[in-house]
């Protein structure tokens, strides 16, 4: 039982990092329509964006944390803005496999680009303890501060993710266009202006993933975003693309049973079993758990 | 005979004339041209399926990974140079029962999503390769036969193609064009979209295996992180840039990404970025493949 | 008409959610008859042709087809045992050619499969020149034989919706479906096309249900018409006594001009 707790826990808090990835698919899905291929290496970024600002904002402290966040979520909002501006905005038009190629080539240039030596280099780097490192032992479950920041964090900006959605208007423009695109714009919503806010803001949230993933792990290195981009991607689709408290769900779900699978079965097949549940997700309920079925109407 | 069966003789039969003098080529270029006949294979069996299909697939080194082992495997174990073709036709038949595999429960799915969901697919197939240790587990399998000449690459290349283009230049073939086009519409007309999709799936995995099988006995090595996503995406980036649906296009393209790896080797530490930036300037310059230009209207039209 | 006929729809109903599409639908088509189906916006018309194309399947209700039922048949299936539709929304097979478009509707009528296709023997290119040949006479009949070689997609909107047509008759069909042929169509191409649907009905002697929102066209071409209004066949007849039915004139025009006696 404890050792079920244990799993659990650490489930949740590697799941809240997926949600927070998955989250910036699901919201780019809903307005675009395509799958951006290259969110998790905005989410490598975000981790590398930390691990710099770290050296400039005081260690181990929760202001000095407070700063690296919010540095590297304002670095890689602005870095996805860039992204959605040069690479996808002029093939909007386009087929979406046209997107969806590119969106790779972007982010292979990412990749490849962070492995050069004047980059970051290939070789993994150890993140730096942002926060002090206590270990709670409850019942025999061990929670370290890690993880309580993880999901402290992630449900902040998840409300906060929520409250812009629901309450503002750039929100509001932004359900508009993911209900009806032509509608919104005829409606007056300015398209752009919607759709780069929205990048920014998933690219943020990532950003965020980012840096609780490396806290958590230790170690970054330019390649760190391809399994869990893919991951959340899998969350996303589980929750029902373009539905947000679905991609929050679907994370939570993808790593508590990654946690599980690596567990009790092989952490040989850890990686396997998201594909297995995205196979299984599609064939079954390709809308996801809270997504609407759509019938194509003839 | 038809036109297309005498082409397809006489690129045999200069495949072979090549063959019989090929200790006389440098063995480095030998090495470059048979990638390029491997990659044909592999684009113009894709093209199949994601030109003239319009399925997105994004699992081709998973099929090409099947084939691979099951070739590897049977002529590790029993070699002989007779038992190369059939050890490839094995691997070519294994990798489209897998093909039919993936095949069947994907086609309800479209675009961005059967292609993640082929991705999977092909991950799989990698993963659990990874994981058996009778076929040498990452590791992989060394020490396999050195079998493949430039002969059986391209004269298997020309099989490929010629089963490719007679297939679609056909009323039969249409119907997978009609089926890329609209579904819907493609029904109506009679078309069994699923007996189509799954067909394509199974002839485009099928000659994946058979590549498979030259590439392992051309490199004589092979591991499960050979056939990985980048893999896949080379190939369908062949099949884009080339124009999807275009075999000669298809084709050049893959000759072109074969050897551009190599003529960037000079910049070997820029490589990939070079690569990568070149993909995203095409695909936002030429997004329909860089052969394709405005086909010459027919003065018909005149309304 | 005597014994059965060729298509008829019993007690059909097909809700989606909440929403009946379609209620208790009664409807026959005899043999080489032409029959209209009419009704305002969002009553239910074309889900009628996707329930018998096989592209929704009936909540309740059966329809047979020549004796047989089509229930749960997919749509391919049902093309087979000849049904054939256009659409509303035109679905050409846009990047192929005018020619290769009817060529497609040819796939049913094949002796000779991929094989052949591939072995490319006297058998298959005898075949591919008849089937060459009955396309051309089909786009001839049509006078779209001089557009063989254009992408479907370039060419002009009414000759696309000709198209749409001789396409479907490629399949060689007993009843054909035409969904609103005429939209979007000047007066002069409607007159055009209710010739048309006139001559497809005696040169190649079937059936044909036609949807159309325009009174005048259906009136002129049709001695049986049928009018849905919110799912629900609200009248049937010859083209005079549908138009004289009060339920008519109130679904299409409102209460207000029913005329009092
Ligand atoms: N797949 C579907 N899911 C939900 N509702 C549907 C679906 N298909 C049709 N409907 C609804 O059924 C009703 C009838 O639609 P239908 O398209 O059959 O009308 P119609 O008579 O063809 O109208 P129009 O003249 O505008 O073509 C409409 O309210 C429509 O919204
Ligand atoms: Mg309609």
């Amino acid at each position: 039982m404890t050792e079920f707790l244990q799993q659990l826990i650490n489930g949740l808090a590697l799941g809240a990092i997926y949600a927070l990835i998955a989250l910036g698919y699901t919201m780019v899905y809903g307005v675009l329509r395509f799958i951006n291929f290259a969110h998790g290496d905005v989410f490598m970024l975000g981790a590398f964006s930390g691990y710099y600002l770290a050296r400039i904002f005081p260690q181990e402290s929760f202001l000095g944390a407070a700063g690296v966040f919010a540095g590297s979520m304002l670095i890689c909002a602005i870095i996805g803005i860039i992204i959605e501006r040069f690479a996808y905005r002029p093939l909007r038009d386009r087929p979406k496999l046209t997107v969806l190629i590119t969106a790779i080539g972007v982010s292979l240039l990412i990749e490849y680009t962070g492995q050069h030596e004047k980059v970051f280099g290939a070789a993994p780097r150890t993140f730096p303890n942002l926060v002090p490192d206590t270990n709670f032992v409850i019942a025999g479950v061990s929670v370290n501060s890690d993880q309580i920041l993880v999901l402290v964090v992630a449900v902040i900006l998840m409300i906060g993710l929520q409250l812009i959605v629901l309450k503002t208007k750039i929100g509001t423009a932004m359900r508009a266009l993911s209900f009806n695109a032509q509608a919104a714009a005829l409606m007056g919503i300015n398209i752009n202006v919607v759709i780069s806010f929205t990048f920014g803001l998933g690219s943020a949230l990532a950003a965020a993933g980012g840096i609780l993933y490396a806290m958590n792990y230790t170690s970054i290195d330019p390649l760190m975003g391809i399994l869990p981009g893919l991951k959340a991607f899998v969350a996303a689709v589980l929750g029902g693309i373009g539905n947000i408290p679905g991609a929050a769900l679907g994370g939570l779900i993808m790593g508590v049973v990654e946690t599980f699978t690596a567990g009790y079965i092989s952490s040989a097949y850890r990686d396997a079993v998201a594909f297995s549940i995205l196979i299984l997700i599609l064939i079954f309920k390709p809308s996801g758990l809270l997504g609407k079925t759509q019938v194509e109407k003839v | 005979m038809a036109r297309s069966q005498i082409i397809l003789i006489v690129v045999v039969l200069v495949s072979l004339g090549v063959s019989l003098g090929s200790g006389r080529i440098d063995p480095y270029f030998l090495d470059v041209i048979i990638g390029i006949g491997i990659n044909i294979i592999l684009a113009v069996s894709l093209n199949l399926i994601n030109g003239y299909t319009g399925q997105f697939s994004l699992g081709h080194a998973g099929f090409m990974a099947v084939g691979a082992y099951t070739a590897a495997m049977i002529t590790l174990n029993v070699s002989s140079p007779w038992m190369f073709i059939p050890a490839l036709f094995v691997g070519g038949i294994f990798a489209a029962v897998t093909g039919l595999i993936v095949g069947i429960p994907s086609l309800r799915l479209k675009g961005d999503y059967l292609a993640i969901v082929t991705l999977g697919f092909g991950e799989i197939i990698r993963v659990v390769l990874q994981n058996m240790e009778f076929v040498g587990a990452a590791l992989g399998l060394r020490g396999i036969p050195s079998y493949t000449t430039f002969f059986w690459t391209f004269g298997l290349a020309a099989l490929c193609t010629y089963i490719v283009v007679c297939l679609v230049n056909s009323t039969y073939g249409r119907g997978f064009l009609a089926v890329r086009d609209d579904e819907i519409a493609a029904e109506s007309m009679g078309i069994n979209t699923t007996k189509y999709k799954v067909t394509a799936f199974v002839i485009g995995a099928f000659w994946a295996g058979i590549a498979g099988g030259l590439y392992a006995h051309f490199k004589q090595f092979i591991t499960p992180e050979g056939f990985n996503f980048m893999r896949s995406f080379e190939i369908v980036v062949m099949v884009i840039l080339g124009g999807m649906g275009r075999t000669a296009g298809v084709i050049a393209a893959a000759i072109i990404l074969t050897i551009l790896p190599e003529v960037l080797r000079e910049v070997a530490e820029y490589r990939m970025i070079i690569y990568s930036l070149l993909l995203i300037i095409l695909m936002l310059t030429r997004p329909q493949g860089i052969f394709a230009w405005e086909r010459k209207r027919k003065p018909t039209l005149s309304a | 008409m005597n014994g059965t006929p060729l298509l008829q729809l019993d007690k059909c109903t097909i809700r989606f959610g909440g929403l009946t599409a379609v209620s208790n639908l009664d409807l026959q088509i005899g043999d080489n008859e032409l029959v209209g189906l009419i009704g305002p916006n969002g009553a239910g018309k074309t889900t009628v042709f996707n329930l018998i194309t096989g592209v929704y399947k009936p909540t309740e209700g059966n329809i047979t087809f020549a004796g047989g039922s089509l229930v749960g048949k997919k749509p391919y299936q049902i093309t087979s045992h000849g049904i054939a539709r256009t659409f509303q929304n035109i679905r050409l097979f846009s990047s192929l050619s005018v020619f290769d478009n009817v060529r497609v509707g040819f796939y049913l009528h094949l002796r000779h499969g991929i094989i052949h296709a591939l072995l490319r023997g006297k058998a298959f290119f005898k075949e591919e020149k008849e089937i060459e040949q009955q396309i051309m006479d089909l786009l001839d009949i049509f006078n779209l034989g001089k557009f063989r070689d254009v992408p479907a997609k370039s060419l002009p909107y009414g000759d696309q919706r000709r198209l749409e047509i001789v396409r479907a008759l490629a399949t060689k069909p007993k009843l054909l479906c035409l969904d609103e042929p005429a939209a979007g169509m000047n007066p002069t191409e409607k007159v055009e096309l209710m010739k048309l649907i006139r001559f497809i009905e005696d040169k190649f002697k079937i059936s044909i249900l036609l949807v159309e929102h325009d009174m005048k066209v259906v009136m002129g071409i049709c001695r049986k018409v049928a009018v849905l209004d919110y799912g629900v066949k609200i009248a049937q007849g010859t083209p005079e006594e549908v138009q004289k039915n009060p339920k008519v004139i109130e679904a299409y025009l409102g209460e207000d001009h029913v005329p009092k006696d």
